[in-house]
């Protein structure tokens, strides 16, 4: 006879949810963007195909300068903090080991792009602090006339975008370790004679890179298709390609929205040709490598990388460090002439006069954060279960599905599934918004929660079963206690992941949801640094506090275990 | 040619030495071995001369290869070639290509690094895998790749960290008659650990016990 694996129905019912919740609204918004880049949009009366949207979309001034430099700035950050984080990793590595990386790593990754790139703009712009400490030495008596941010090369926006995506490629990285013999590989290599650099070069990143393929995939996207940092520290006229087509998108002229469509279509392309260019680079590089590796060069001029890495790591951390403190100060600031290294005279006023609006703005964002981290959580645990109860490992078709939103560009399918909402009355609406960040929360809590779920001994629960508890008594009393704190960690994640969301809430809320995130970024482009330093300090407070909470309760809540005060992931 | 340790020993930082300070001469193409019990400190003694040692132990004595003190450079400066217990094959390289990134860079040309890696497969029982995947070598096959790779580096010494317990029983002889045939041949001195009593005996050299301190 042959036993039906178990968990049947949970399977079928994540299932049924990732088909009708993720790829059914994914794949139906980019039919509708697709159909409307070609002329066929019936909500605004547009029913004949036809090319004239393309037309109208490389009509636009600037539409070349644009293209060029969202290549530019997407390829080039990508490539840097690829570079950066692995030489980092490389001179790291011997002293970070397991929690310690991740309570290093972790206020990094809780900033939120819009945040980071407003604190940015406050250390960098020409009356920003740097010119304000420089200013006595060179003497300057006002701002410098040069454009620092929102340069035509898009240089400040790289260094935004850097300052980002290096510690996620880190911890990554640092991850993708953990399945290789790392020390013995080390050991071996220098034993031949290799000096440490080229060993992690001709050796290790080989081995790593097919584990940190995937996320890279997703930096390279997020880079080429950000809305908000290409919006604030990106350049203006012509801006970024993602920020283009919000402009459209948002334009009172509806006509404009078929040229959008056809430009979303566009960034699509874009992304899947950077996909393309990269799986050429690796298929170039894979050959080249096994000659250059072939040939024995020992590689010690490689040597001085390792310090030059740490050098630039501790500049980027600084320049991290002071754009939130940039964010802290400005909101308490109240007259702060030119060239003042600190305000004359603090002040509560930006607090107090934009209190009613911050606090909806606040509460509103938390209840998000909230309800997109609890459905993200129920259906990751709810998908982990389901593996475990049919015994099976993940196919990789599964694998590639959770990285899926974060590799389809957002403004490539939300705007279509906006027009599809509209159609069924759904738009505007909390419930639509919550759905569409939840869309990318979800990945970022199942890639969190994965390992340290698989990596429970199995012995625990089959020592539950044989007491006589079922499958659910298993999950909630023995599986669930035990994972808390990566299962907090994940939450933690997802509420960052959730506040950060720009595109989403503004797109399917259309406009009318107004969050932290999203009040932040429109007062950015305005003149009052206090009050959008209001904003952008709470934006950064709530994920930060959300991932203090994820270090500190199951320290607490298992401060007489030794077994599990692991720490996080 | 000879690798010399001088009141060697390693503490964990802050802590009690891990092993009585071990002084040891050995000469050209002879195989000293080290015994003692697990925890001891066979491999991390083997560490701190291969230069492999982890941040938190500090190490106190010296050790000379062929005279120059080698406590003060780098592992990759030091000419101390390891073999380790399972082999440790680049997983990413196909075996030729395992020996050719072991083989020193003073031989140039494509076709006499080909050249060199072919003859020391042959010599290993490996002709004609130069393109196979490591993961598909037998245990044997594994290890006699491991110790080409090792020896095509030039060291000026050898360490062996358990280097046959690893191995089935009837793969043991052979694999280790022909450690040590290649061990002589160099005329490179080399230091062993291991748990098995026979290894010491085959090695034929002087046995060392290491107590706990």
């Amino acid at each position: 006879m042959r036993v039906a694996p178990e968990g049947r129905g949970l399977r079928a019912l994540v299932l049924a949810a990732l088909a009708f919740g993720l790829i059914g609204p994914i794949a139906a918004g980019l039919w509708a963007t697709a159909r409307a880049g070609f002329g066929v949009m019936p909500v605004i009366g547009a029913t004949e195909a036809s090319l004239a949207p393309w037309s109208a979309l490389f009509a636009l001034p600037g539409l070349a300068t644009s293209l060029k430099v969202t290549a530019f700035t997407g390829i080039v950050s990508t490539l840097l903090s690829l570079i950066l984080a692995l030489a980092l990793t490389a001179a790291l590595q011997p002293r970070l080991t397991g929690g310690r990386a991740a309570r290093l790593l972790a206020p990094f990754l809780a900033i939120p792009h819009a945040a980071l790139a407003i604190g940015l703009a406050f250390v960098l712009t020409p009356s920003g602090w740097i010119a304000r400490l420089l200013a006595p030495i060179l003497g300057l008596d006002r701002p410098p006339d040069i454009a620092l941010v929102g340069d035509p090369w898009g240089i400040a926006l790289i260094l935004g975008l850097m300052l980002k995506e290096v510690p996620f490629l880190m911890l990554v990285s640092l991850a993708g370790l953990t399945q290789i013999p790392l020390a013995q590989h080390l050991a071996a290599g220098r034993s031949l004679g290799y000096g440490r650099a080229a060993v992690w070069l001709k050796l290790i990143v080989p081995q790593l890179w097919p584990l940190i393929r995937l996320p890279v995939m997703v930096v390279l996207a997020y880079a080429l298709s950000t809305v908000e940092m290409g919006l604030i520290l990106g350049p203006s006229n012509p801006p970024v390609l993602a920020v283009l087509l919000t402009r459209l998108f948002f334009a009172p002229d509806t006509a404009l929205l078929l040229p959008a469509s056809a430009g979303a279509l566009l960034q699509g392309g874009l992304v899947a040709a950077a996909f393309a260019l990269l799986w050429l680079t690796e298929r170039a590089l894979a050959m080249a490598g096994r000659f250059w590796l072939c040939r024995g060069g020992r590689g010690h001029g490689l040597d001085p990388i390792l310090p030059l890495a740490r050098g630039l790591g501790m500049i980027a951390a600084a320049l991290g460090a002071l754009a939130m403190l940039a964010l802290l100060t400005w909101s308490f600031a109240w007259r702060w002439p030119w060239p003042a290294a600190l305000p004359e005279s603090w002040s509560l006023r930006a607090w107090t006069g934009a209190a009613p609006g911050l606090a909806r703005a606040l509460g509103l964002t938390l209840a998000l954060a909230l309800a997109t981290t609890a459905l993200s959580l129920a259906l990751a645990v709810a998908w982990l279960e389901g593996e475990d109860r049919a015994r099976s490992p993940r196919a990789p078709w599964a694998e590639a599905l959770i990285y899926l939103p974060l590799l389809v560009p957002q403004i490539g399918f939300l705007y279509g599934l906006n027009v599809l909402f509209l159609r069924l009355g759904l738009s505007g609406g909390l419930a639509a918004v919550i759905w569409a960040q939840a869309l990318f929360v979800f990945p970022y809590v199942m890639i969190t929660l994965s390992d340290p779920w698989r990596a429970l001994d199995p012995r625990l629960a089959r020592a539950a079963a044989s007491l006589g508890a079922g499958p659910w008594r298993r999950l909630f009393t023995v599986k669930l206690p035990v994972l808390i704190a990566p299962i907090l960690t994940a939450a933690a994640i997802g509420v960052a992941v959730s506040v950060a969301q720009y595109l989403p809430t503004l797109f399917m809320g259309a406009g009318r949801i107004a969050t932290l995130t999203t009040e932040a970024v429109t007062l950015s482009s305005g003149s009052d640094r206090r009050v959008t330093g209001a904003y952008a300090t709470l934006q950064t407070a709530l994920p930060l506090a959300a991932y203090a909470a994820a270090f500190l309760v199951p320290a607490l809540l298992h401060r007489d275990r030794r077994a599990l005060r692991g720490g996080g992931a | 040619m000879s690798l010399v340790l001088d009141a060697l020993s390693v503490r964990v930082a802050g802590g009690a030495a891990l092993f009585a300070p071990l002084s040891l001469t050995i000469g050209p193409g002879e195989v000293s071995t080290v015994m003692g019990p697990s925890g001891v400190g066979k491999s991390t003694l083997l560490d701190a001369i291969a230069g492999h040692l982890a941040p938190a132990f500090t190490l106190s004595g010296g050790v000379t290869l062929d005279g120059r003190d080698i406590l003060a450079l780098p592992a990759e400066a030091r000419r101390v070639g390891l073999v380790f217990q399972d082999a440790v094959l680049f997983p990413h390289l196909s075996v030729g290509d395992n020996l050719a990134f072991g083989l020193a860079a003073r031989v140039k040309g494509r076709a006499a690094r080909r050249a060199a890696v072919e003859a020391a497969l042959a010599r290993a029982g490996l002709a004609g895998l130069h393109d196979r995947d490591p993961a598909s070598l037998s245990g044997g096959q594994r290890a006699r790749a491991a110790l080409m790779r090792s020896l095509l580096a030039e060291p000026a010494a050898l360490l062996l960290d358990e280097p046959f317990s690893k191995l089935d029983a009837s793969l043991r002889d052979e694999i280790r008659a022909f450690t040590f045939a290649h061990i002589r041949a160099r005329a490179i001195p080399a230091l062993m650990v291991t748990h098995d009593p026979a290894d010491a005996e085959a090695a034929g050299g002087p046995v060392i016990g290491l107590t706990p301190q």
